[in-house]
């Protein structure tokens, strides 16, 4: 190994690069609010979310989901906004409010709209995940959760908040076009038949995940990729 | 059919050292939960008019919980249970109710196993090795 001035300099810096985190720094870690009515589902979701250096609060309902993000009008937590929430993950069924009604309220609040809300739901009907991604949701998680869900999500939050937001909405919109004339179809897999288990009901990994295998036309499947697509054009 | 799914795996994938005892929490939450909803499930059953939304509602927790620790079984006879549900089909659903219960017997018991084995190996002196996915 010949050790010139040269090579020497382009080592430290290619070793400085591989060190840069492009994550948040970790004065700033990622906040995620989780609303499950499932003790089992809100221990797994609380553990995969801090495995994935993540800041949980776990609540059971959107009642206390709204009160902790200052918007219920019965006991809203006045001058809190302290701990600043970078994500909702919601279940979708849950009695009193569901995630559907829940996002609505968040996406009509000038307030909140802007934080992302990722819809999770045992049941994979397409009808249901169309329109929450209509009404705003960021993306659909089909149940059981796994930890390549919330790595892809965490990917794509953290990207986005090195990007910006802008024309995002457009940019669904779009690409949500150009799925409907897609050739993949849409899924009613359940994670018991596929060996590589998907638990989104379109196929995962993001193209932009350098991990990736998947081939240029299926990059249209998740709606997170679909954004992120769209976002690096 | 296993009884326990690629997702039991991917639980015991989040244990470690920081969090030793995951998988035994997860589990526990997960006896308290399914016999809370067998007992509701029984009484609702039992009753001269049977409100079969709320039996369904039952089901459908314990069809949720049941797969998110990848308890297989359990879930898919949730699934032929929610059928029922929606046929409002008493005996249907009055057998459902028993499988259901043998299937989370079973599971209750091979987890039991299990970690009444770990502690053995632990206690012993071993270690238990972390699962590879190769999924």
């Amino acid at each position: 190994m010949t050790t010139t001035n040269g090579v020497a300099s382009l080592r430290l810096i290619s070793d400085e690069i591989d060190g840069f985190d492009l994550s948040p720094s970790d004065t700033e870690e990622v906040h995620v609010l989780a609303v499950d009515d499932s003790f089992v589902d809100r221990k797994v979701i609380e553990r995969l979310l801090t495995i994935s250096s993540c800041k949980v609060t776990a609540v059971d309902s959107g009642r206390r989901a709204l009160q902790f993000l200052g918007l219920d009008e019965e006991q809203s937590i006045n001058g809190f906004d302290g701990l600043k929430v970078d994500l909702i993950i919601t279940d979708y069924c849950m009695p009193g409010m569901t995630g559907y009604e829940l996002l609505k309220k968040i996406k009509d609040s000038s307030a909140l709209r802007e934080i992302p809300v990722v819809i999770m739901s045992s049941e994979n009907i397409l009808a249901r995940i169309d329109r929450c991604l209509e009404d705003g949701a960021e993306d659909f998680i089909v149940k059981p959760v796994k930890l390549s869900d919330v790595k892809r999500i965490k990917d794509y939050l953290t990207r986005d908040v090195n990007l910006g937001n802008e024309g995002r909405g457009i940019n669904k919109r779009k690409a949500r076009e150009s799925c409907d004339l897609s050739s993949s179809p849409p899924s009613v897999i359940t994670s018991s038949s596929s060996p590589s288990s998907p638990s989104s009901p379109f196929r995962s990994p993001s193209i932009l995940s350098s991990s990736a295998p998947c081939s240029p036309p299926s990059t249209l499947d998740s709606p997170t990729s679909r954004l992120k697509m769209t976002i690096s054009d | 059919m296993g009884v326990l799914d690629n997702q039991f795996l991917q639980l015991q994938q989040l244990q470690d050292e920081s969090n030793p005892d995951f998988v035994a929490e997860v589990v526990s939450l997960f006896f308290a939960d399914s016999e809370r909803l067998l007992n509701d499930l029984t009484r609702a059953l039992d009753q001269p008019t049977i409100d079969f939304k709320m039996v369904d509602s039952h089901v459908h927790q314990l069809k949720g919980s049941s797969s998110s620790i990848g308890a297989e079984r359990i879930k898919n006879a949730c699934v032929a249970f929610r059928n029922f549900c929606e046929e409002q089909n008493i005996e249907g659903c009055m057998s459902c109710l028993q499988q259901v219960k043998q299937e989370y017997c079973l599971v209750k018991n091979k987890l039991e196993t299990l970690f009444r084995m770990e502690q053995q190996i632990v206690a012993a002196g071993g270690s238990i090795p972390m699962m590879e996915l190769s999924f």
